[in-house]
């Protein structure tokens, strides 16, 4: 028996839950927090929690964050338990990201490009100083400055496709085969493209942010390029069976990244670019680019080159990417172990006894 | 495909794409729509997105996303109304499966196409275009010797 029976705590934890409540809600005096104000105001922690949480749903993600006061990984993890409770309707058309509504769109490749380099709201180029003017409540900011778009630029055809056309550029396969499904199928290996992709998709930021420097700072060497990111609006669509068409069901804001690298070529295949892709929820630029790295670095085995480093180490990176995972066995080490401990105590007592003992001087007869 | 159908997408589309309060505003304006039986939810559940692997590859499975779920009767009718609508507003999920019945009717779609879905589609284009327009004011215009001169 691993755990033993522990009684008698129910009401430690009842009361530990009511101070829990108090803390979360802090200083009376202070207006409670509406979860429409996280929603709106605290946008990108959302997204972060509705990536990882893997569920798209805005209003439940800020409610998870309210709920966890603030603690991200916590906030995933809620959302994650809450979609185990519906049932699955089915799935998605692929999303559809060149006939994105774009806000952002920018490429470290190409100065001049078709669509133009677009920023977006971004934080790029602020200068980082702390706002005091936002510790005080004043008047909203005036609208951002509208400019009639030329219909020209409307058009934004993929760097990479660019690339593509021109041979330099490693095409996409798609054998138009049904995507492996990780809230289905359990995760093995070797692992399929699209097993990491959706693992990595949902995979922890900082983990991801992590490796993927790391593949910048010589482990695994890719020496990448952002041919592009963009970010904005793509439309959901859906093919109900008792319908049997096509049908929009909603719009969502997505990131994706195109990370360029380079490929030295092999025997059947010339030297050119290859790319790593990312795409996540909302706006989530930084995660999107990370994974662009690491989804190239786990190319290594497919295209013949060294597996070295850690980020191309699919094993490694994928069953250790999820925070939900990780933080469960983390932190179950917080759980009584009593029984496994007692018996380790004895077990060092033993061995000390052994070691003193034989440690011991023979006594010598006078 | 039949004009009638993609009429029917189309408008399918953009109540998806409405609030119930948005629906419910361009409502006013006509008459009351007849009594409905559900035969179906208004249901939550999970409809898993999807992506593609360096945007036009292979699919992958990206993330779930909630969506409602409905489908309903008129009275004094056996056209079926559906609706599919991103997140878990019953009632939108519900106006529109009435709304897709009712204007499979060819006798009632033209005022109702006229008040509620044109309306709510010109609302629709316009929030982005305004998009659109906030994002070329970020547009970067390079200063180069050709439009310097």
């Amino acid at each position: 028996m691993a755990y033993v029976a522990v009684k008698g705590g129910e009401r430690a934890i009842g009361n530990a839950h009511a101070w829990l409540a108090e803390t979360r809600r802090g200083d009376a005096a202070v207006s409670e927090l509406e979860v429409a104000q996280i929603g709106q105001q605290l946008g990108l922690a959302v997204d972060r929690v509705m990536t990882e949480g893997s569920c798209h749903d805005r209003d439940l993600a800020a409610l998870a964050i309210k709920q966890s006061k603030g603690d991200l990984i916590e906030a995933a993890f809620l959302l994650r338990a809450y979609r185990t409770t519906l049932p699955r309707f089915g799935y998605a058309e692929p999303l559809d990201t060149a006939a994105m509504l774009i806000r952002r769109r920018v490429s470290a490749t190409y100065k001049d490009l078709p669509g133009g380099q677009v920023l977006g709201p971004t934080f790029d180029y602020t200068h980082r100083l702390l706002d005091f003017a936002l510790a005080a409540a004043g008047e909203p900011p005036a609208p951002a400055p509208e400019v009639e778009a030329e219909a020209e630029d409307a058009v934004a055809p993929r760097v990479t496709e660019l690339l593509s056309r021109e041979g330099l550029m490693r095409r996409e396969e798609d054998a138009a085969q049904e995507p492996a499904d990780l809230t289905r199928q359990p995760l093995s290996f070797p692992a399929a493209r699209s097993t990491r992709l959706q693992n990595l998709a949902r995979g922890d930021e900082g983990f991801l942010l992590g490796l993927g420097y790391s593949t910048q700072r010589g482990y695994g060497n890719s020496h990448p390029f952002v041919g592009e990111i963009r970010q904005g609006s793509v439309t959901v669509c859906l093919t109900p069976p008792e319908l049997g068409f096509e049908i929009e069901i909603g719009e969502i804001e997505v990131t994706e990244c195109q990370m360029v690298n380079q490929f030295h070529g092999s025997r059947s295949e010339p030297p050119q670019f290859t790319r790593g892709y990312g795409l996540v929820l909302g706006h989530g630029e930084r995660k999107a680019m990370s994974m662009a790295l690491v989804d190239r670095a786990l190319m290594a085995g497919e295209l013949g080159e060294d597996r070295t480093a850690p980020a191309q180490d699919e094993e490694f990176v994928l069953l250790h990417s999820d925070n939900v995972e990780a933080t469960g066995f983390v932190e179950h080490l917080k759980l009584p172990h009593y029984v496994d401990f007692q018996s380790e105590l004895e077990v060092v007592r033993l061995m000390r006894a052994t070691v003193a003992s034989q440690a011991e001087p023979e006594q010598v007869e006078p | 495909m039949s004009e009638d159908l993609q009429a029917r997408k189309r408008w399918m589309g953009v109540l998806a794409k409405a609030s119930a309060d948005a629906i419910r505003a361009c409502l006013h304006t006509v008459p009351p729509l007849p009594p409905h039986t559900r035969l179906r939810g208004p249901e939550t559940g999970l409809v898993m997105l999807r992506g593609r692997a360096g945007g036009d590859g292979a699919a992958f499975n990206l993330s779930e996303m909630t969506v409602t779920r409905c489908a309903v009767t008129l009275e004094g009718g056996d056209t079926v109304g559906h609706a599919y609508v991103a997140g878990r507003d019953r009632s939108q999920a519900e106006l529109a499966a009435v709304l897709d019945a009712a204007l499979q009717d060819a006798a009632q779609r033209p005022a109702l196409l006229a008040a509620v879905i044109e309306p709510l589609a010109a609302a629709q284009a316009e929030a982005r275009a305004t998009e659109s327009r906030k994002a070329a004011a970020t547009r970067v215009q390079f200063f180069t010797m050709a439009n310097m001169r």
